[in-house]
């Protein structure tokens, strides 16, 4: 049985009426019918489903919602569990800071296994707190399409094995409206486009993660990300962002809902949810900046998860159909090789799609130099976000 | 005769026994982990070390960031209390006091909010205030504007998805000791010349406040400890000492600090509860359920 929770059964209502399949009325209605269930069938209904569930594995994989997640579970999991039987529960989460608290509460992985897992900084993390696995690629062989460029990184912190597998990746750039703000006027401006006085108010930013504003910061101080030595001028450039600053984001939903809605014109925003949002219609242009930051995902496998049907279940994903399927639903490009896999149309036309399938033009964050910094950083954006 | 025996009567202590057995098991001894866990300290994210040090409280005592939080909070409270105290009279009044023979419907639509999730709750304001929500698309149908109105995302929509979750709470409580008042005591003060007012201001109101109180501790004290509905409807200013808490544990995984802002909030909002009960005296609270 599919769980859905009620922050996705709203995302999926709210996408819906997004999209024009319903009207405001019904929405609202639905919205009340999924809240009265969401009450209503907590306890029950979790148990009986649980009950339900035990016949196959199950593997928990946590992701980041709405498009992403629904892509994957239709072109992944859903085939997935009827070729093999087992089950995949997913759900979403916050952040992965979040997903590790949680297990150190705990003090158990049980209930995680695989994590959408957002850069190399976080694969760093996972494995210095001992939560990496090893996986047997022999088990995975459609690993041999992906790109070497988007494995190495990972093999660099752990030469010897891996415990994730690169999935997908993308850009963290500027989105805009083009109704209120021109391309020529964004290009003109870049990074800088986030502190225009003139759009105090439809400004938006992603407050989940300091790295990122921090990343924004360097390059509005004209820094080099990867090598930032004056921390100060990068809180500046992040409070007079903050003070022009309507929302901060924190996830990709709430960043779609606040575009579409044209609660904000211009934010920091990810490439697939701005595919996603020209998809539906709506009047939005992104933009990578130079020097703009990219990232790449993987499935990471936490240790004491049951290895052969995770394997089985990444091999799946791997697969050249099934991948360019959820890459295209997701609206990120896919860790394959396109000098091995033959991509669609719809995947060469995804922001920050690269051809050569070398990833040289994009940027990422250097983990060892954004880790070591991390504990103090974080710390100083959390202050700064809200008006130290 | 009186008796003479002056042994202690344990058969209280008995039948509260299960209670206070709950209590320390689920309250104290938690709060007791934190309380240690506050001495500890942070290395890195989510790597701590054994250590009795005050590192963290004398950060907290000491650094600014900390008390405007507090002072935030404390402040928002307040003016959540105080409105929805005002606004949560009136139907608690009403229900009380009507004739409406299926007077448990009315309790029934008060509680009905409670089965819908307090997150999609919060959310539907977005829905409401939101650019493209009810309230923007009638000012723009009645002509009223040409453009939608900035009404989102700052303390005014925080103040109402506070009010919107915890109203049920401030009538209810009100109400229960509305309904405990003698129905005959208002008709007797307007045989004695009082007018409705003043039958209300002397007779009805002083015998409500109890529940009022009741109801404003615990209102004050659910918006102290709360930190989605900012997080959901505020904007970067709109943050209580809660956001803080989040903060060190999640996002800076710095555990040890997050006790410590723990146990901060619940000294703080302890101490409300003491300077009530002086105030006040905690016996008033019972008289509500009386």
């Amino acid at each position: 049985m599919k769980k859905i929770d009620s922050t996705k059964r709203y995302e999926m209502l709210k996408e819906r009426m997004g999209n024009g399949d319903m009207d405001r009325r019904s929405f609202f209605g639905l919205l009340g019918a999924a809240g009265m269930y969401a009450g209503v069938s907590g306890g029950i209904m979790t148990a009986m489903a649980q009950q339900a569930r035990a016949a196959g594995t199950e593997l928990y994989f946590e992701g980041w919602g709405g498009v992403v997640s629904e892509a994957l579970r239709k072109h992944a999991f859903n085939p997935y569990q009827e070729a093999t039987g087992n089950k995949v529960v997913d759900s979403t989460f916050g952040g992965e800071a979040e997903v590790l608290t949680k297990i150190k509460a705990a003090g158990n992985t049980d209930g995680h296994n695989i994590l959408h897992s957002s850069g190399v900084s976080w694969y760093k993390r996972w494995v210095d707190a001992g939560y990496g696995s090893e996986l047997n690629l022999a088990n995975i062989p459609n690993v041999e399409n992906v790109m070497d460029a988007i494995i190495a990184p990972f093999k660099a912190i752990t030469p010897n094995s891996l415990s994730a597998i690169p999935y997908d990746y993308g850009t963290t750039g500027i989105a805009y409206n083009t109704k209120h703000v021109s391309a020529e006027k964004a290009k003109e401006l870049g990074a800088n486009l986030l502190l225009d006085k003139e759009l105090k108010g439809k400004i938006g930013a992603w407050g989940g993660d300091w790295a990122n504003r921090a990343w924004y910061g360097a390059l509005q101080s004209n820094q080099d990300p990867n090598n930032i030595e004056d921390w100060d001028a990068v809180w500046d450039k992040a409070r007079e962002n903050r003070d022009l600053v309507l929302k901060y984001w924190s996830s990709g939903a709430e960043l779609m809902d606040l575009l579409a809605k044209e609660e904000i014109y211009v934010t920091e925003a990810w490439s697939g949810r701005v595919a996603a949002l020209q998809a539906q219609g709506h009047p939005i242009a992104y933009m990578d900046p130079p020097n703009g930051l990219a990232w790449m995902e993987s499935m990471f496998v936490l240790k004491g998860s049951p290895m052969a049907e995770a394997e089985e279940l990444l091999n799946f994903m791997l697969d050249p159909a099934t991948a360019i399927a959820v890459a295209e639903g997701q609206k990120y490009p896919t860790s394959l090789d396109p000098n091995k896999v033959e991509m669609t149309d719809t995947i060469k036309a995804l922001p920050a799609y690269d051809p050569t399938g070398k990833l040289d033009k994009l940027v990422f964050r250097d983990p060892v130099v954004w880790n070591e910094v991390e504990k103090a950083q974080s710390k100083q954006w959390n202050r700064v976000s809200k008006g130290g | 005769m009186p008796s003479n025996d002056q042994s202690i009567d344990k058969r209280p202590w008995l039948l509260l026994s299960p209670s206070l057995v709950a209590i320390t098991l689920l309250v104290v001894i938690p709060m007791a982990f934190i309380l240690v866990y506050s001495f500890y300290e942070n290395l890195d994210l989510a790597v701590d070390k054994v250590a009795f040090q005050f590192g963290n409280w004398s950060e907290v005592a000491t650094d600014g960031y900390y008390h405007t939080a507090i002072w935030k909070t404390l402040r928002l409270s307040v003016i959540v209390t105080v409105l929805a105290a005002v606004l949560g009279y009136i139907p608690a009044y009403f229900i009380a006091m009507t004739k409406f023979r299926d007077k448990w419907l009315l309790l029934l639509l008060l509680i009905l909010p409670f089965w819908i999730s307090f997150i999609i709750r919060t959310l539907s304001w977005i829905h409401i205030f939101g650019n493209q929500g009810a309230l923007n698309g009638l000012f723009q149908m009645l002509g009223l504007t040409d453009a939608p109105l900035s009404l989102m995302y700052n303390e005014f929509t925080v103040i109402v998805g506070f009010i919107h979750v915890f109203l049920p709470y401030m009538i209810l409580n009100i109400y229960v000791s509305l309904e405990g008042i003698d129905g005959n005591l208002e008709p007797a003060a307007r045989t004695l010349g009082a007018t409705p007012w003043q039958a209300f201001r002397e007779v009805t109101l002083p015998l409500s406040l109890p529940g009022l109180a009741a109801g404003c501790l615990l209102v004050f004290v659910l918006t102290g400890g709360s930190y989605v509905t900012p997080l959901i409807l505020g904007g970067p200013s709109d943050f209580l000492f809660g956001n803080l808490i989040y903060d060190a544990i999640v996002t800076e995984l710095n555990w040890p600090m997050g006790a410590t802002l723990s146990f901060t909030l619940l000294l703080l909002l302890g101490l409300v509860v003491v300077v009530y009960s002086r105030l006040m005296g905690l016996n008033q609270l019972s008289k509500a359920f009386k």
